[in-house]
């Protein structure tokens, strides 16, 4: 039927999407790629093919094996958290009890605030004199300097962007809670189960799918993860804090070394390519009807 | 069972504190007065010196008018040009026959996998040539943060599933009735998916709303600031006064709260997950 509407038509629809897609996604793509390979050492108006040159540079850098060596630790600190926790209060959300609305909304609360007026709150709470450190001395334990020690400054801002997602991955989990099959609850009833025998029968392995689509979508954000070291630690103190993307950010916008900024952006690209190529095709082929 | 459900309730109390428990103590201090120690020990939740002085002193130090203004022009115009754009993308893809279909169906699913982190410089790059900075002036300051967002594969994929579920009898109909293609678009497929134009809306906005990145690259100009911005200024402003800052941390939820009060039904009801972006 669609002979009807002429051969440009399809075109003509698509023709701002792909205006804009091609201005500030494939351009600047391969302009990343191209960046990557240049010398710009000779000054901005002079660029040179370099070949590899920038990549030997970056990881050669003692700071960018540092960074990635954080980037990794940051996953491992919050991944498992984000995939587990929301799972458990999806499931103590999931019931019909006076009030459960405005628990949803509040526990949700923190994914719509501004990550800057969070991470403020958490620089406020992490305080030297903070009440963190208050309620650590009523169990004996003497104050920790949450942004200002090597040994914590990452551990606590993962604990903001653990502390973020909660809400976020439990809507997630919730969705697909609701989709379980009553009667597989009420056959598990019949045969005499607890309601933890029934999640640990019922509901944990029909969300399996969704545990590792959470696992992924969780990665590649934290991949990603930028404003809460930029508000509260700037990557500091001795880069201890410091992810690949403020490292981008920091040789890109202030060191304006675009070579090997780039270098270090092909890399992130790869890694979260990787990770959005296994997400996409293997947990949310549904929803994009592949 | 009524022990369970107290369980339950003791359990869902504690995770909605500790959802809250920074936001509660940033209002804390801000409604602390300058006879009180901020940082007493122990902490004191209700302020003995209580007192509006540090938000009437902040709102008088900083334009946060404005910020709010800049925000909302910019998450306004990120909306409209998201929900024209990508519902306009996704009525072929969904509905139409044409060569090259399939190279750019997977085209624009490649820009979901690329991180706008990994290609924030050249995007820079090409706005400063575009001129499209706030010291080229409020109208170009706007667009340099608007473009970059003003579609996103995201939303072609969700208004395009919206559309693959219209029957197309109704297309065939309007055909037999003389409609062209636009007309289809605009008076039958449109007033259809209304409830996915509205998820879009709303997560396009809070996606704009709260984006902190790119605006912290462009922006140079205090007058041009969005919220985000203008309230991590605020630590600069404002160095070790915790009671203005929290103040003002705390006036620039008031918008984002009120929003999503009022919109909550499409956040936490389960229906949306595919709609918001990781």
């Amino acid at each position: 039927m669609y002979k009807f509407f002429g051969k440009y038509v399809p075109y003509l629809f698509l023709i701002p999407a792909i205006i804009l897609l091609a201005v500030f996604f494939f351009i600047p793509f391969f302009q990343t790629l191209g960046l990557s390979v240049t010398d710009y050492s000779n000054g901005l108006y002079s660029p040179e093919f370099c070949g590899l040159r920038n990549y030997l540079e970056v990881i050669k850098d003692p700071v960018f094996l540092k960074v990635l060596g954080n980037t990794f630790l940051f996953l491992v600190l919050v991944v498992p958290f984000l995939t587990i926790f929301p799972l458990f209060v999806a499931i103590l959300i999931n019931q019909k009890l006076r009030g459960i609305n405005i628990y949803k909304v509040l526990i949700y609360l923190p994914v719509v605030v501004s990550i800057v007026v969070c991470a403020i709150a958490f620089k406020w709470l992490y305080a030297q004199d903070g009440i963190l450190n208050y309620f650590l001395s009523l169990i004996g334990i003497l104050p920790v300097g949450w942004l200002t020690d090597t040994q914590f400054a990452l551990i606590s801002v993962a604990i903001v962007t653990a502390w973020k997602g909660v809400g976020y991955y439990m809507i997630i989990y919730l969705a697909a809670l609701m989709s379980v099959p009553k009667e597989l609850y009420e056959a598990c009833e019949i045969d005499g189960a607890n309601s933890f025998q029934k999640h640990m029968a019922v509901s944990i392995p029909h969300l399996i799918p969704v545990i590792a689509l959470v696992s992924t979508i969780s990665a590649i954000s934290a991949m990603k993860v930028f404003a809460e070291i930029y508000v509260m630690t700037k990557g500091g103190p001795l880069n201890s804090s410091k992810t690949i993307v403020y490292y981008i950010y920091e040789r890109a916008f202030e060191n304006l070394d675009l070579g090997m900024a780039s270098a270090m952006a092909v890399i992130l690209l790869l890694i979260v390519l990787a990770m959005s190529a296994v997400n996409i095709f293997c947990f949310e082929r549904d929803k994009y009807k592949l | 069972m009524k022990i369970k459900n107290i369980l339950s309730h003791i359990l869902l109390i504690s995770l909605s504190i500790f959802a809250l428990f920074p936001f509660l103590w940033l209002i804390s201090t801000s409604l602390k007065g300058g006879g009180e120690n901020i940082f007493a020990y122990p902490p004191r939740f209700i302020p003995t010196d209580f007192t509006f002085e540090n938000y009437i002193g902040v709102w008088g130090k900083v334009d946060f008018i404005r910020y709010f203004i800049n925000s909302f022009v910019v998450a306004v115009a990120t909306v409209v040009l998201n929900l024209i754009f990508s519902s306009m993308a996704a009525y072929p893809l969904a509905r139409m026959e044409f060569k090259g279909k399939k190279i750019l169906f997977f085209a624009i699913l490649a820009t979901i996998m690329i991180p706008f982190q990994a290609i924030m410089l050249p995007i820079y790059l090409i706005i400063l040539k575009l001129n499209l900075t706030d010291t080229a002036g409020i109208v170009n300051g706007y667009l340099g943060l608007i473009l970059p967002f003003a579609v996103n594969a995201f939303g072609i994929f969700l208004m395009r599933q919206a559309f693959l579920t219209i029957p197309r009898e109704l297309e065939e109909a309007a055909v037999v009735d003389g409609c062209n293609a636009f007309q289809i678009f605009t008076k039958v497929l449109l007033p259809m998916v209304k409830p996915t134009l509205a998820i879009l809306a709303i997560f396009t906005f809070i996606g704009s709303w709260s984006e902190f990145l790119w605006p912290s690259i462009v922006l140079t100009d205090e007058k041009m600031f969005t919220l985000p911005v203008g309230i991590n200024n605020l630590q600069g402003l404002f160095s070790s006064n915790w009671r203005y800052i929290a103040a003002g941390s705390i006036i620039s939820l008031f918008p984002i709260i009120v929003f999503f009060l009022s919109l909550q039904r499409y956040f936490v009801s389960g229906e949306n997950e595919g709609a918001v972006k990781g």
